[in-house]
């Protein structure tokens, strides 16, 4: 073996020497932790990386015994997305029966909570339908999604404006003001949906808006957890850091800006969330060897201070996913056997 | 959370690294996972001990095949499997056998004006 057959995080076809490979690992864990502050992957793991990208099949998979469930994000959206046809009930059916999904998610187009608050009574009848005639546990996803609560869409002044104006102040509290607007709307959506006899509510892409965006969701899960103890609460993350679009934030004592996925499972989990799910971002300029590696650092690091299941995204463009539309499954089988086997994960 | 777009991504998860929903017994380990938040091993042992196999069994297509028809709680061949027990008749089952409670059972029961018992 001299040459490796490797993807760039932009999905692009890549040859590498042995030596490359190498050393693309050893910098890609190196960079999780130069910026996570955590453990680097230990020798026998790097090996077992390197492993997984030699070997030349263009498919490789987890051993036997080491299968983990999959849960779909905004499942109901992704077929509407390529253009089949179906009504969301036969989406979901279509992923049961068809596509051997563990867990299901039923969803609005728009995927935000704020747009489907005025809708509910819609999305209602639809799930109670869906629950009738599925089996495997469904979610009903949507976003905090910040964002929406800006002028001229929502109520309040937009920190994007005031911030280059150098009015940190006002940004601030504009940003606190969405706050809870949003928990309002994540608390009322997740009832609504919860009483119609969901199994659970995943907040995706949580953090997309900074910090104040993962602030509402974890005083949503809070009250949703006081209010329904056994709600399943799924909180998966935007990005792998929480931007300090605010910067002062905090939960529980805890500065949320610039936290990692390992402090963040940790606030997710005395918020009540019972699934995780970490998002590290691909790097395009670089290898998925190196991506991987470095996602692997952080979600083991997550794993490792986690009481609850660990999902990690690994859908395009995180997990060490190549930023494409769609991913080659060369790419695509190695990031997962790699996160699951060695990040020791619950779940993708 | 998350495997990314059907014909991009989440089949070669499903294939690589999933359990294989409702082909074996990854529905029953996801909703230990989901409402109860074991963790994989745990839940996975959970599930086997329920269904009184191993948990290498709970992967196996042919062997969970068996055992899902036997409990009848839930195929994916529902026309190989005339009177099997289906959709909501299915998640009753499952409750019942994985002692837990289901959300959209209890809202049936609650909805037929408690005329079923647990």
């Amino acid at each position: 073996m001299g040459k490796v057959y490797a993807r760039m995080g932009d999905g692009s076809l890549v040859e590498l020497s042995e030596g490359e490979l190498r050393r693309d690992l050893e910098e890609g864990t190196g960079d999780a932790v130069e910026r996570g502050k955590i453990p680097v992957l230990s020798e026998d793991e790097l090996s077992y990386l390197f492993d997984i990208y030699s070997i030349p099949y263009r498919f490789v998979s987890v051993e036997m015994g080491n299968e983990v469930i999959l849960s779909y994000d905004a499942a109901t959206l992704k077929i509407r997305r390529v253009g089949v046809l179906t009504h969301r009930i036969q989406s979901l059916q279509i992923y049961e029966k068809l596509l051997g999904a563990d867990t299901v998610e039923f969803d609005h187009v728009d995927y935000s909570f704020k747009p489907v608050k005025p809708i509910v009574s819609y999305e209602r009848a639809d799930v109670e339908q869906a629950l009738l005639m599925t089996t495997i546990p469904m979610f009903y996803g949507a976003m905090p999604n910040l964002g929406t609560y800006t002028q001229p869409d929502g109520p309040c002044l937009n920190p994007m404006e005031l911030l280059p104006q150098g009015k940190i102040s006002e940004a601030r509290a504009a940003q606190e003001e969405m706050v809870e607007y949003a928990v309002d709307d994540m608390v009322y959506v997740g009832s609504m949906m919860y009483e119609s006899g969901l199994d659970g509510i995943n907040f995706d892409t949580t953090g997309a808006a900074g910090d104040a965006d993962f602030l509402a969701t974890l005083r949503a899960v809070e009250t949703l957890r006081k209010k329904y103890p056994k709600m399943g609460i799924e909180v998966g993350m935007a990005g792998e850091f929480v931007l300090g679009m605010h910067g002062g934030l905090t939960y529980d004592g805890v500065r949320l800006a610039g936290l990692y996925p390992h402090k963040q499972v940790e606030l997710a989990m005395k918020a009540g969330a019972t699934v995780f799910g970490p998002a590290i971002n691909t790097n395009t300029d670089k290898s998925c060897p190196w991506n991987v590696a470095r996602a692997v650092t952080f979600a083991k690091a997550c794993s490792e201070k986690s009481r609850i299941p660990v999902h990690a995204n690994m859908g395009m463009g995180v997990g060490g996913t190549p930023v494409v539309d769609q991913p080659p499954v060369d790419a695509v089988s190695r990031a997962s056997k790699a996160m699951v086997e060695i990040a020791r994960l619950d779940g993708l | 959370m998350g495997v990314g777009d059907p014909a991009g991504m989440a089949n070669a998860h499903c294939v690589a690294s999933g359990m294989g929903g409702m082909r074996t017994a990854g529905d029953l380990v996801g909703r230990m996972q989901i409402s109860q938040g074991m963790r994989i091993r745990e839940a996975k042992e959970y599930v086997a001990s329920k269904l009184k196999v191993s948990v290498s069994d709970l992967v196996d297509p042919v062997v969970m095949n068996e055992v899902r028809d036997d409990l009848d709680i839930g195929m994916v061949s529902t026309s190989l499997f005339p009177g099997s027990a289906k959709g909501i008749e299915a998640k009753f089952r499952i409750a019942k056998l994985l002692d837990m409670e289901i959300n959209c059972v209890n809202r049936f029961r609650d909805k037929i004006g408690g005329i079923l018992k647990a």
